[in-house]
């Protein structure tokens, strides 16, 4: 089943097509790798999807409901989560307070969407309140074991535990599908071969992942469906082994990554 | 002497709900707003408005001027609210002086003679400066007590994840438009509050009072006592009158002329900056569930600067 599909999605900025024509689909329940040079539109893909940015053209479903050009913070709250490719924590809160605001719409009540009754009662219970939110989001770290930094502040973790900890955020507002930006960029094989173990318990948790990965290694052993964009374009789709053999990615993104060896 | 000091303590309290308004937008939201001005203008003229024209109480004319600051607070709020930091800044300050002048074309004069304030037979007379230091921090405590719980609710937490990253804060599902509305209409509304309260004791309100200048006091008490900490903005208020009523103080009105506290709170915000940009009490942080003990917690407060506390103790458990 088809979790989410796109279709003719299409960005322009300015001249450049960052993303052109993309029918792009992830199925439920898999991991989902998503390939191709730099520039090539990964990144506009995303932020389309997860509604960081408008696309020009086309459409998107997400569990059957047209999600396209809504706000960001609604699409995260149907259950579509993120990370970002140049991390984005809030470096000056701690660990686990940056999972707390993870939880933000899974507990308590929205002062302006529900009764007021019910937002006063919120803010007057606020301490039992967080005792709740602070026993959740101690619980995503100990899944991540981090937990015993989450009294650290989130921008003294090192490089790797701030990957780490940008995931469970995300996954803290219990999603469907999880888009993860070039995870393991800039991290060390250590830290990467921790980092499959980490997707490996997301994908048994029954989150849908979708990733954006330039190590090739991760990206064949950790994904059932790979497709690969280049020039913002969708140049091929399949399984690793299939994307391992075609020709137009051997020669647009394998091929070149050969020449530099 | 002792007049001054109870002058002092009034107007303390009376910016330090400002600034506490203030610290809702600025410290916990992050918005760099400069029309504080105009709110407690709003709330001046609402509660001259409303003793003297309409007759009404004091005690009902104080929602009303909340509601109206708030009113107008949520009009400027929704188109300016787009704008980020500095270009914020200047919209903010152009509507603030925009009241200004609309207060003034309203009335030139402004209002005199507004009828007292009263509680349970008592009548608030300007002479009695006690009853009014009683009153103001009455609401000084109200509106803390209010803050500091708004700050630890998941209304507050979402400000402050708006303040720290928008973009974040939207991919956790974060409506930053409406939070960054609250916050101003809230702020604006306890503004408007403080208006209020000053025109309970003076019983008159001039246009001429309502300057950018005291949108640039309430902006250095924020930043003088610690940007999103309520207690800091409280101190920040005191030191900002101190500085304010200085010549007095020292019996030196005919050496110091009024203009020289301009200057000092330039000088102030510069040494601040320098040497200690996060405020006098720095951030508040909450820490959730921090293992530490009171004496640890002040031993990281005083001993190690903050952020370093943690790092310092895993480096040598
Ligand atoms: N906000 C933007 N404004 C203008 N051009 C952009 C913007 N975002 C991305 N682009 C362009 O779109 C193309 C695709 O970028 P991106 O999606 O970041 O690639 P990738 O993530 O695959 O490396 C690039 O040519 C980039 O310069
Ligand atoms: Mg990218």
């Amino acid at each position: 089943m088809r979790i989410l599909e796109t279709e003719h999605l299409t960005r322009e900025f300015g001249g450049v097509i960052a993303v052109n024509d993309v029918d792009f689909h992830v199925e439920k329940g898999l991991v989902t790798g998503l390939i191709g040079p730099n520039g090539a539109g990964k990144t506009t893909l995303f932020n389309q999807i997860t509604g960081m940015d408008r696309p020009t053209s086309g459409r998107i479903v997400f569990d059957g409901v047209d999600i396209t050009g809504l706000p960001a913070w609604k699409i995260s709250r149907m259950g579509i989560a993120r990370t970002f490719q140049n991390i984005r924590l809030y470096k000056d809160l701690t660990v686990v307070e940056n999972v707390m605001m993870g939880l933000h719409f899974k507990v308590g009540s929205d002062p302006f969407r529900h009764r007021f009754s019910q937002a006063i009662r919120s803010y007057v219970f606020a301490s039992r309140e967080n005792r709740e939110v602070y026993a959740k989001a101690m619980d995503w770290l100990s899944f991540f074991e981090i937990d015993e930094h989450a009294q650290d502040f989130a921008g003294s973790l090192p490089y790797g535990k701030q990957r780490e900890l940008e995931i469970a955020r995300a996954l803290a507002a219990d999603p469907k599908l999880l888009f993860l930006d070039e995870p393991a960029a800039g991290m060390n094989p250590a830290e990467t071969a921790h980092l499959m173990t980490v997707v490996d318990k997301i994908r048994k948790l029954g989150v849908t992942v979708v990733l954006i990965e330039h190590d090739m290694k991760l990206v064949m052993n950790i994904c059932d469906s790979i497709t690969v964009l280049n020039f913002g374009m969708k140049i091929a789709e399949g399984t690793p082994n299939e994307i391992k053999h075609d020709k137009g990615v051997i020669e647009a993104y394998l091929g070149r990554e050969e020449e530099e060896d | 002497m002792l007049n001054f000091f109870q002058l002092i303590l009034i107007y303390a309290g009376i910016y330090a709900i400002m600034a506490i308004g203030q610290n809702c937008i600025t410290g916990y939201t992050g918005m760099l707003s400069l029309c504080h001005a105009g709110f407690f203008c709003i709330g001046s003229y609402a509660t001259a408005i409303m003793c003297k024209t309409f007759g009404l109480s004091f005690w009902l004319s104080l929602p009303v001027a909340a509601i109206a600051t708030g009113l107008i607070g949520l009009l400027i709020g929704i188109p300016t609210l787009r704008l980020k930091g500095d270009y914020l800044c200047i919209a903010t300050l152009g509507l603030g002086e925009i009241i200004r002048n609309i207060a003034t074309n309203l009335n030139p004069v402004g209002y005199n003679s507004i009828p007292r304030a009263s509680l349970f037979g008592y009548q608030f007379a300007s002479r009695n400066k006690v009853a009014f230091i009683i009153l103001i921090w009455a609401f000084v405590l109200i509106f803390y007590v209010l803050f500091q719980q708004l700050a630890h609710s998941r209304l507050g937490r979402a400000m402050i994840a708006v303040r720290e990253d928008e973009v974040a804060a939207q991919s956790n599902g974060i409506n930053v438009t409406k939070y960054k509305i609250s916050s101003f209409v809230l702020g604006a509304a306890v503004g408007g509050i403080a208006g209020c309260l000053q025109t309970a004791y003076t019983l008159t309100v001039q246009p001429g009072s309502y300057t950018f200048m005291v949108s640039v006091m309430v902006l250095c008490t924020v930043v003088l006592g610690g940007m999103g900490n309520a207690k800091a903005v409280i101190l920040g208020a005191f030191i900002i009158q101190l500085i304010s009523y200085l010549p007095q103080l020292t019996g030196l009105t005919n050496v110091i002329p009024a203009q020289a506290k301009q200057i000092i709170y330039g000088l102030l915000l510069v040494v601040m900056m320098l040497c200690r940009p996060q405020g006098i009490l720095g951030r508040d942080r909450f820490r959730y569930g921090d293992p530490r003990t009171r004496r640890e917690k002040l031993h990281d407060f005083f001993i190690r600067p903050a952020g370093k506390a943690r790092e310092a103790r895993h480096e040598n458990p």
